[in-house]
């Protein structure tokens, strides 16, 4: 069961993270705090806190890119001012100067491989480019924020936004 | 698959496909209980089994992008996917 008191604590530390990452949550506090609550619910149901407004199918393994925040929300801020679910919003609409508007889903249908379930774990990774030459090591990307970095292995967490290793992708190399 | 049956107004068939844990669902559902008309509602991510691929397939029908929520409305069956208040409102004819 997820209390007030869960939602209330979450919000929070979501509000603070955004804050001080420079994104905006939506100013529409009940309608963000019913979204929070989603997330906890998803949470609790599929052990990952997968996109409230996305139906979740299958394993965390075919859904890491509906991990919220998802890997769309960039993407969508920069072309619509919200996420897909508005819970993050564009400092213009956080400012009221703009109302958001409902906005179509980059990720399309739930994927076949969610829907069967069976097949091998990853989300569909674009093939890391041909470089020039041979690199000393790797380059990882964070499919969250972008964060790019050359090592041997991702690391346990994004240390820009925090996402977990298991949403980084090979970049090069 | 068995649609929850909300009681209010005649205005025809009105089926919405939505999730639960969405708030443009939730809102667009507000906004119906506001118009006070009937209608039936189904969230689709509470579904398993043959009830699941039943009702996702209709989602996908009325809305290929299978995104929620998708608002089936009318015996010309018009769709409209999002919480598009206004939009709603007319093709309700309110
Ligand atoms: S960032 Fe993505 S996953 Fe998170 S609420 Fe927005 S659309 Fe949903």
């Amino acid at each position: 069961m997820v209390t007030r008191f869960d939602v209330e604590r979450r919000y929070l530390a979501l509000k603070k993270d955004a804050e001080q990452a420079g994104y905006f949550l939506n100013p529409d506090e009940d309608f963000t705090k019913e979204l929070v609550h989603g997330l906890l619910v998803n949470e609790d149901r599929y052990g990952f806190a997968s996109c409230p407004c996305r139906l979740c199918v299958g394993p965390r393994e075919v859904n890491l890119d509906i991990i919220c925040p998802c890997d769309y929300r960039d993407s969508d801020l920069a072309e619509y001012g919200t996420c897909y679910c508005a819970l993050y919003v564009s400092g213009e609409i956080a400012e009221g100067k703009r109302q958001v508007e409902p906005i179509p889903d980059r990720r399309g249908p739930v994927p076949s491989e969610c829907l069967t379930a069976q097949q091998k774990a990853g989300a569909p990774a674009a093939s890391a480019p041909a470089v020039p030459g041979p690199l000393p090591y790797p380059v990882f990307r964070c499919r969250v924020c972008g964060y790019l970095c050359a090592r041997d292995e991702p690391p346990e967490k994004c240390p820009i936004c925090g996402a977990e290793k298991d949403r980084f992708e090979k970049f090069m190399g | 698959m068995e649609l929850i049956h909300v009681d209010g107004k005649d205005a025809g068939t009105i089926t919405l496909y939505a999730l639960s844990t969405c708030g443009h669902c939730k809102r667009t559902r507000q906004f119906l209980n506001e118009l006070g008309v009937a209608y039936d509602y189904i969230e689709v991510d509470l579904l398993h089994g043959e009830a699941f691929d039943e009702a996702y397939n209709l989602v996908k029908k009325y809305n290929p992008h299978g995104s929620f929520p998708t608002l089936v409305i009318g015996s010309e069956e018009t769709v409209i996917v999002g919480d598009r208040l206004k939009e709603i409102r007319a093709a309700i004819g309110k």
